[in-house]
């Protein structure tokens, strides 16, 4: 059998050698063609190329070890992804009302995007809230508003997301409380709060607390959440960020995996079984415009999960190997010249994460690289979901291109390329001391700089944007938000203020700073704070004189 | 006495807005063509940015905001500017600012506007060919 396969291999070998002296490389448009990781592709891929592959070792079957070929054994046959558009702006009444709309029109998931002064802690009244309350997400500072924003839609019926990092535990600990309000218990709600604090350091910036606190705070969620909201992902670790900082793909895979790992070692640490909390870690991912380096991307991060989880965390359960994710596609990829083609953009990218096996999806709106999207934009961009799902069959079959040549190329390599930057960071002594290195940050700079500069250069080309360049520029609709959103927020704030027992908010804030100190698990505290309508910024602004603020290098 | 001095640059990032890429980018690209490059990093507010201007005495300012919150943050900036009576410093915004702001903003004193898409070499010649001094 070998030595056949072998003489086979030969044969192979030798005919591309021929086939490829016949045509001279003079011939290509290009001197080289390489994909956004800086892999270089061949002209052809051949059994060669795989010829180590093990089909059961390697890639199996959908829903088995090692994963390559899906979480699941039916896949799309069984259940679509979940059709989960991020959607947040202005009052929790306005966002009310979009998330109305959204279900209407056959969305399956919420997904919430918070405004930046909720994101960061402050109250709408802060100064440095200034300009940013209600314009890039809904406007939350206390449960009055997440009573608002939820107020009509039955908790027990839908999943929420919510992108939330260092504030989580709080906006998690309101969720639970207006799911009690609406008469369901911790057990019933399920949903995803973002969580993933690494990252922030790493690309998305929107951190509070040094490193070690913030690990604290997540793995106190996770705790809670293995004891008391069994159905919750406890945490979304997310390489969008990390892409839309500027990572290649390969980063993009190799550092979001290595901060898993680190979310993995610190449960383990705090004393948890790893088969207790693996099942609810879940992942988010980017879907750029390579299309089959997306498509391996994610082939190879179920790959590499599944065998970490199982041979260095010791996990037995099969939930616990298998990774599940989120795509959403790149918003860098959108371009404001011309913007009705980032329809075509968003179509491929989307297909990209449902050939690649994702298990929820949003697909951004042509308009966004502009503004917040328009309701018109948000409404074809969820349908151009649905016209995936159920015109282009797609989803007839599962993983239907294993096999292919350079699919499986593709993906052992950014699996070996991953491989490569694990051992960087164990160099430096896990994520955190690369963190603090300022490791990932320079990695994404040099990154993103390269990539721009291949722009200019031409060297990569970006329809209208460094080619068919648009001569006159169209005026697309946008969506504004109203200043007087701010104005509000801050009658909103001040009115619960006045109608809350701020005894009981006092009493409720002494004791979670207690707890803080010591080394509690702090989410029932955070809990009775909320409950009380004490405020996110209340609840920050207690924590950071425990904690202290992080500081970042400002490198460029 | 003839001006031998680098172009000073300083690149901010006003209020909350995370988005950096673009910043960092241009502020290479700036340092590539020459110029003398500072970075504020993140989370300035308009005193902080007022602050670092008085002490490092730039050229031009380079404001990135991708939040939508310009026009709250751009005049709080120019008004500090203003009382300090510091009015020799090309001072330019760009990120994600919508077409109707532009000339609200324009208005402040305040010029670039450079959205996605730009090519650097834009930027670099747009500092140079604007500077106040």
């Amino acid at each position: 059998m070998t030595e056949l396969k072998n003489k086979e291999s030969e044969i192979i070998k030798q005919g591309k050698n021929d086939w490829e002296t016949k045509s001279s490389k003079k011939s290509e448009t290009r001197e080289r063609f390489k994909n956004l990781s800086d892999i270089e592709i061949e002209r052809l891929y051949t059994p060669n190329n795989v010829e180590n592959l093990n089909y059961l070792n390697d890639l199996g079957f959908p829903g088995e070890y090692p994963y390559t070929r899906g979480a699941y054994p039916t896949m799309y046959r069984g259940q679509l992804w979940t059709m989960r558009q991020f959607a947040g702006f202005g009052t929790a009444e306005q966002t009310n009302n979009r998330y109305k709309f959204l279900i209407e029109h056959g969305q399956t998931g919420l997904s919430v995007a918070f405004s930046l002064h909720t994101i960061y802690g402050y109250e709408a009244s802060d100064e440095k809230s200034l300009g940013e309350v209600g314009k890039e997400g809904v406007a939350i500072d206390t449960l009055k508003d997440m009573e608002t924003l939820f107020d009509g839609i039955d908790l027990s019926k839908i999943s929420t997301s919510m992108t939330i990092n260092a504030p989580a535990a709080i906006l998690l600990a309101m969720y639970i409380v207006v799911g009690e309000k609406q008469g369901y218990s911790p057990e019933k709600l399920r949903g995803t709060i973002q969580n993933d604090i690494l990252k922030e350091y790493i690309a998305q910036k929107s951190w509070i607390f040094p490193p070690e606190p913030s690990m604290r705070l997540i793995i106190d969620s996770i705790e809670y959440c293995t004891k008391n909201v069994p159905q919750w992902y406890t945490i979304s670790i997310s390489g969008y960020h990390i892409r839309e900082a500027g990572s290649t793909a390969v980063q993009e895979l190799a550092f979001t995996l290595a901060d898993g790992f680190a979310y993995v070692e610190a449960a383990i640490e705090r004393g948890l079984n790893v088969d207790d909390f693996a099942h609810r870690l879940s992942f988010f991912f980017n879907a750029h415009n390579n299309f089959f380096e997306e498509i391996c991307k994610y082939r190879a991060a179920r790959r590499i999960w599944a065998k970490r989880m199982k041979n260095k965390y010791g996990a037995k359960k099969t939930e616990s190997l298998r990774l599940r994710f989120h795509t959403q596609t790149a918003g860098v990829s959108l371009t404001a010249q011309e913007p009705e083609n980032n329809m075509v953009r968003v179509t491929l990218q989307g297909l990209a994460a449902v050939l690649g096996g994702t298990q929820s999806l949003h697909t951004n709106s042509f308009d966004e690289a502009l503004c917040l999207p328009t309701e018109k934009a948000v409404r074809i961009a969820l349908r151009t979901q649905q016209i995936i799902a159920h015109e282009s069959g797609v989803t007839d079959t599962v993983d239907p291109l294993a096999g292919s040549y350079y699919v499986e190329w593709l993906t052992n390599k950014m699996e070996e390329e991953a491989e490569i930057y694990f051992e960087k960071i164990k160099e430096f002594g896990g994520v955190i001391p690369a963190i603090k290195a300022n490791f990932f940050q320079k990695e994404i700079a040099n990154a993103s700089y390269k990539f721009q500069r291949e722009i200019e250069k031409k060297e990569r080309i970006f329809v209208c944007v460094n080619k068919y360049k648009p001569k006159i520029h169209e005026q697309t609709e946008i969506l504004k938000i109203d200043d007087k959103v701010a104005s509000e927020q801050l009658e909103n704030l001040k009115r619960v203020k006045i109608e809350r027992n701020n005894e009981k908010v006092r009493e409720a804030l002494k004791k979670l700073k207690e707890a803080a100190r010591g080394t509690e698990n702090l989410m029932p505290f955070i809990i009775d704070a909320v409950r009380e309508y004490a405020s996110i910024g209340e609840i920050i602004a207690i924590l950071k004189d425990v904690f202290g603020i992080y500081r970042e290098d400002s490198i460029f | 006495m003839e001006k031998k001095r680098k172009i000073k640059v300083l690149v901010c990032k006003p209020g909350l807005d995370g988005h950096d890429r673009g910043a960092k980018v241009i502020a290479r690209a700036l340092r590539d063509a020459g110029m003398e490059v500072i970075y504020t990093g993140l989370h300035q507010t308009p005193d902080d940015i007022v602050n670092t201007i008085i002490q490092e005495d730039p050229d031009a300012i380079l404001l990135s905001i991708l939040s939508g919150a310009h026009n709250a943050l751009c005049p709080a900036i120019m008004e500090k500017l203003k009382a300090k009576k510091i009015n020799d410093v090309l001072v330019s915004v760009g990120g994600i600012i919508p077409e109707e702001d532009k000339k609200f903003l324009k208005e402040l004193g305040l010029d670039g506007f450079y959205g996605p898409g730009t090519e650097l070499k834009t930027i670099v010649e747009f500092v140079k060919n604007n500077l106040k001094r």
